[in-house]
């Protein structure tokens, strides 16, 4: 391979200490590129300074929120450790679910090149975290999807609505993985910034956990997977100017483009690895390729790494150097393998017709050392590229306008005014409620996935959790939910991201599955704006507070920051993801009740207060303001102990938790499941808990469920109920004679018309 | 190098989703001087050295029971395109 | 069974044969997705399943092949179009043709890789709406003198999986007349056409009715609990059918 560049040696930059570098066009502020002068004690060359460039880079070096994230690290108990097989800092963290198996999960962000290309935006999200999972040694068994696109009706939606699906879609059901949940939330403030977030799940018996580290001095290095080429480097190709020369082309991709094939088949090719024991460490390839990879394998290993950078199988034989080291290739991993174990590599990369290449081999000299044809251009320590990059505290200080925000009631506003009251009124709010674009039905995305590939899938949506059995022996399993509230958080960054924790773990509760832990996926704006950056410190410090009280650790998250278009920035969108376990998945509770349910008991647990700020309610009648409804964290854990106890028991035949859209979204959701009736009253509710009707349908007060509770079950059930001093109130019975949900002295919704609302909107606008 | 260009259509009495998804898209864009879309494949063999009969001979094969599916596609141009 | 997570083409069991003897072959190509699923079918069934690499050119003596579904090459060319060479599928094309008759099924990727083998007729294009579907289909068994559908009573409507983006089956009129008259559609969807296939075939069977290929995926509706409306198992019939032709003593 003949390259034709002035290569940019250490040596040379050594003794050039003028030459103009351009950092700025690679995003590097001057007071990084002079600390990297600092660090180096010369300047950087081309190919440092391309690596520097991309791990720190606000994606990869978390330089504004680092100083926040430690919160997670700290606000652990002892308690909360004790399953933790791996935490905070690996590619994904890693949960003991005992009987020696662990589960592996992470939530990550692929926004940006969402809105730019949305189908491989949105497959290459797919791709990344599946990848970090497998990089941990597990099996990948199932994906989850949060989207928050921009308002239905804008046109620009649909063509973000289209790609995102498709790409998901298309990426996800190529690997074989189960789409088992997700959600999907339309406002405006996400229109020129979509969030695509992905989740992904994997199994790994304990023996197969791996790390991202190099170590053994002698061991081999290796990339393999796809050929790298120009993905993702975009407008930072300026890199031409290392070989100092005007004439190479600079146009190179921005986007990453995804083959799932070769991911399907890398997979494959990873858990034979693992089964053989032939790696000693593996790092996936995402964000800033192979810079990434080498420091930080480097870096967390105990010795340094010498790579020879033109053994790099190339699919674009101009690019340079630095342009290699930048390339964002999709379908790559690097692994440490001992020379032993070279040969036996091989052969599984031969089986599976994977190409690889030996890049070199772990040091103990401390350093990353990087050549080109035996000239060294990379002298680094890694631990200054992976780690030891800058750390900013951003100035942050409550806005201005956000006493006015919550002030302003929905009550006391023009939008709060005619309320309906009469059983008319209510019912066609109810219709109006459930065919709106963030609580309709969401078929259309979830019939582009395949939810039954593997056949482990116990649950997936509309259920309240994503279930996974992980032995087919024991029905061991795991469940899983994603959770925010965009508008709760907008009122109240603290309150708000405690919130999403709450029905997170409320979800997976409410399936049967006792909460284990969590990871994060932090979406907001500019942090060089001291408002946004107010709500990311306060989300993350809300966020670890309600995980200490919990008791659920986060093992794992990320965030996307400069969401934003212009000045005006997303809602605070704080996702998170819990996972639960299931000792036997066979206990599961369904979120509906079936035709075979005839005259089982339907109870509301919970309290319902006049909570309408930055409800659904409001949010149709145009108006956000006030604050959110009230957390209680103890309310959320007494909550889940009924639910699990009373899944486990038998006591419960279906349950479904109540959150955007209160009580008349979950009652129409569990009449819509599986299409049969229910007759309920209100009058005890109302009475009990001081609100009206229309409060008490629309109210989205927390730590609340709905159960249907076979007669044989209602004394068990009640008796655990008071004993553990839950609030809890029969509202009536399914009916299969019925073909509506009729409250009584209110109204009828014939499930009929309430499904063809709820089904429409979708394919109407897409 | 010298490179064969092999163009497959789809046979003209299937109807065509993806062409027809295509035409409809069009006029959306402002393009309203089309009547209809078909969506085929080219593909682009390339061969190091002369082009010999025997080669394209091969070629012609290749599309026939390769590149092609006769029950739904045509090969309608097998052609030698100069570099 | 070890409750170790098996490798994809690496699910054979380790102890000893299963009930009936019947040893039923699964064969994986690189992207193949649903091979494990099949694999979990034949044992729910009573038989022993038995990896197929595609690259081997050796049936190992089973009785029954399965070409289960996915994206075999990544549905590069055309879906199925690369699998049909493998070494195993030239194998497998010898022993359905011969006296032996061997009995094939093909699922989704599997009815793919068939047509292009021309063991079946016809092919698949991309859905009507071009958009990726996975839903609970109810078919009508509508022959059941196959090597796969004797379990199932004639005209009898079975809810299984349909999860595919390419799956719209087309032949010439006069191919479709044959299949007809000569009553080789195997499946056809009730109610709504999901792909729009002709009509509405979801299946078919070859002329000896011991090829059978089909989109939806009966794999998948075996196991209370994970199938259509987590309660359907009506796929299991097809693979009970294979084993009481088996013992029939058609081999």
């Amino acid at each position: 391979m003949t390259q034709q560049f002035n290569i940019d040696t250490v040596e040379h930059a050594a003794t050039t200490p003028d030459t103009e570098l351009p950092w700025a066009e690679l995003g590097l502020k001057q007071n990084e590129f002079e600390e990297i002068v600092k660090v180096l004690g010369r300047r950087p060359t081309a190919a440092e300074l391309a690596m520097y460039s991309v791990m720190w880079s606000e994606h990869c070096s978390y330089k504004s929120s680092k100083n926040h994230l430690r919160q997670f690290g700290e606000k652990v108990t002892e308690e909360m450790k004790k399953d933790m097989l791996v935490g905070i800092g690996e590619n994904a963290g890693v949960t003991n679910l005992g009987d020696g198996w662990a589960v592996t999960f992470k939530i990550e962000s692929h926004n940006s090149p969402s809105f730019v290309e949305p189908y491989q935006g949105a497959a290459t999200g797919i791709g990344g975290i599946v990848r970090d999972i497998i990089s941990m040694g597990a099996r990948p068994v199932a994906v989850m999807d949060p989207l928050r696109f921009g308002a239905i009706d804008h046109p620009d939606t649909a063509r973000v609505m289209h790609g995102a699906v498709a790409g998901i879609g298309g990426y996800g059901n190529s690997l074989g993985l189960p789409n088992i949940g997700g959600e999907m939330v339309f406002d405006s403030v996400y229109q020129g910034n979509p969030l695509v977030n992905a989740l992904a799940v994997g199994v790994m018996r304990h023996e197969d956990i791996r790390l991202a580290n190099a170590s053994g001095k002698g061991n081999k290095v290796v990339l393999f997977g796809a050929r790298t080429g120009g993905d993702g480097i975009g407008g930072a190709s300026v890199l031409a100017s290392e070989s100092f020369d005007d004439t190479k082309p600079s146009k190179r991709p921005a986007v990453q483009v995804g083959d799932p094939f070769a991911e399907k088949v890398l997979i494959e090719c990873c858990l034979e690895l693992f089964k053989g024991s032939l790696v000693e460490g593996i790092q996936d390839l995402g964000a800033a390729g192979i810079s990434c990879a080498t420091s930080e394998l480097a870096s967390n290993g105990d010795g340094g790494m010498q790579v020879e950078l033109t053994s790099v199988l190339l699919r674009d034989p101009t690019l340079t150097p630095g342009e290699i080291l930048m390339s964002e290739s999709q379908e790559r991993m690097m692994a440490v393998v001992s020379p032993e174990n070279v040969e036996a590599f091989e052969a599984v990369m031969e089986k599976w017709a994977v190409e690889y290449s030996w890049l070199g081999e772990v040091t103990d000299t401390g350093r990353l050392i990087i050549t080109w044809n035996g000239e060294t251009i990379v002298d680094v320590d890694p631990r200054t590229v992976a780690h030891e990059g800058p750390v900013y505290d951003r100035p942050y200080a409550r806005p201005e306008w956000q006493d006015a925000l919550q002030a302003d009631t929905f009550r006391a506003s023009e939008a709060g005014a005619g309320l309906p009251a009469t059983g008319e009124e209510l019912k066609a709010a109810v219709l109006e409620l459930m065919a709106s674009p963030n609580m309709c039905d969401k078929s259309w995305i979830t019939n582009q996935y395949d939810r039954y590939v593997g056949g482990n899938t116990a649950l997936s949506a509309p259920d309240d959790a994503g279930v996974i059995r992980v032995d087919e022996e024991t029905g061991l399993g795991v469940a899983l939910s994603t959770d925010a509230n965009g508008r709760y958080a907008y009122l109240d960054p603290y309150t708000g991201a405690q919130l999403a924790l709450a029905e997170a773990y409320r979800n997976v509760a409410t399936s049967g599955a006792v909460p284990m832990a969590v990871s994060d996926c932090l979406n907001f704006g500019s942090p060089e704006d001291p408002d946004v950056m107010w709500q990311l410190a306060e989300a993350i410090r809300g966020l670890s507070d309600a995980c200490m009280e919990l008791g659920v650790p986060v093992t794992g998250g990320n965030v996307s920051l400069y969401n934003q278009t212009g000045s005006t920035p997303i809602h605070p969108s704080p996702v998170v993801a819990v996972l639960g376990k299931f000792d036997d998945v066979a206990r599961r509770t369904p979120s509906g009740w079936r035709n075979d349910a005839d005259g089982q008991a339907i109870y509301l647990l919970g309290t319902t207060r006049d909570e309408l700020d930055g409800s659904e309610f409001a949010n149709i009648r145009g108006h956000l303001g006030g604050l959110p409804p009230k957390l209680d964290l103890a309310a959320e854990n007494t909550l889940g102990a009924i639910l699990i106890n009373a899944s486990r028991d038998g006591m419960i035949d279906a349950a479904h938790d109540l959150s955007e859209g209160g009580l008349a979204a979950a009652l129409s959701e569990m009449a819509l499941r599986y299409g049969v009736g229910a007759r309920v009253a209100l009058d005890d509710l109302c009475e009990r808990d001081g609100v009206d009707a229309f409060t008490a349908l629309f109210s989205e007060s927390q730590a609340r469920a709905v159960v249907a509770v076979p007669r044989s079950e209602e004394v068990r059930f009640n008796d655990m109920a008071t004993a553990r001093q839950y609030p809890v109130v029969r509202l009536g019975v399914v009916d299969t004679e019925t073909s509506a949900l009729e409250v009584q002295g209110l109204f009828e919704l014939d499930l009929a018309e309430l499904r063809e609302a709820h089904e429409a909107t979708l394919p109407k606008y897409f | 190098m010298p490179r064969i260009v092999v163009d497959v259509m789809p046979k003209p009495e299937i109807l065509d989703p993806q062409g027809k998804a295509i035409v409809g898209a069009l006029p959306r864009l402002g393009f309203d001087a089309f009547a209809g879309v078909r969506q085929g494949k080219r593909f682009e063999l390339t061969v190091e050295g002369e082009i010999t009969e025997a080669i394209l001979e091969q070629a012609r094969n290749a599309a026939e029971t390769l590149l092609s599916n006769p029950v739904i596609e045509d090969v309608v141009n097998v052609e030698v395109v100069a570099d | 069974m070890s409750s170790e997570l098996p490798l994809i083409g690496d699910y054979s069991p380790a102890t000893g044969a299963a009930l009936s003897g019947a040893r039923i072959g699964v064969v994986t190509f690189p992207g193949t997705l649903d091979d494990r699923d099949a694999a979990r079918a034949v044992r729910l069934a009573g038989a022993e399943p038995v990896s197929l690499w595609h690259a081997d050119e050796s049936l190992q003596d089973v009785d029954a092949v399965i070409l289960p579904g996915g994206f075999s090459y990544g549905d590069y060319l055309r879906a199925g179009a690369i699998a049909r060479f493998a070494p195993m599928m030239s194998k497998i094309v010898d022993a359905a043709k011969s006296d032996a008759r061997l009995p094939v099924l093909g699922i989704c990727n599997g009815f793919q890789i068939l047509t292009e083998s021309h063991l079946l007729p016809g092919s698949m294009i991309k859905n009507d709406h071009l958009k990726f579907i996975c839903r609970d289909q109810v078919l009508r068994v509508e022959n059941n003198n196959t090597a796969w559908t004797t379990q199932y009573a004639a005209g009898q409507e079975i809810s299984i999986v349909l999860k595919n983006q390419d799956g719209q089956y087309i032949a010439d009129e006069k191919t479709l007349d044959a299949l007809e008259a000569e009553g080789r559609v195997a499946f056809r969807y009730v109610g709504w056409n999901p792909n729009g296939s002709r009509r509405d075939i979801a299946g078919i069977t070859n002329e000896a009715g011991n090829v059978v290929g089909l989109m939806p995926h009966p794999e998948h509706a075996v196991e209370a609990g994970y199938g259509p409306d987590h309660t359907g198992t009506d796929g299991l019939g097809m693979f009970a059918s294979v084993l009481t032709t088996l013992v029939g003593g058609t081999k």
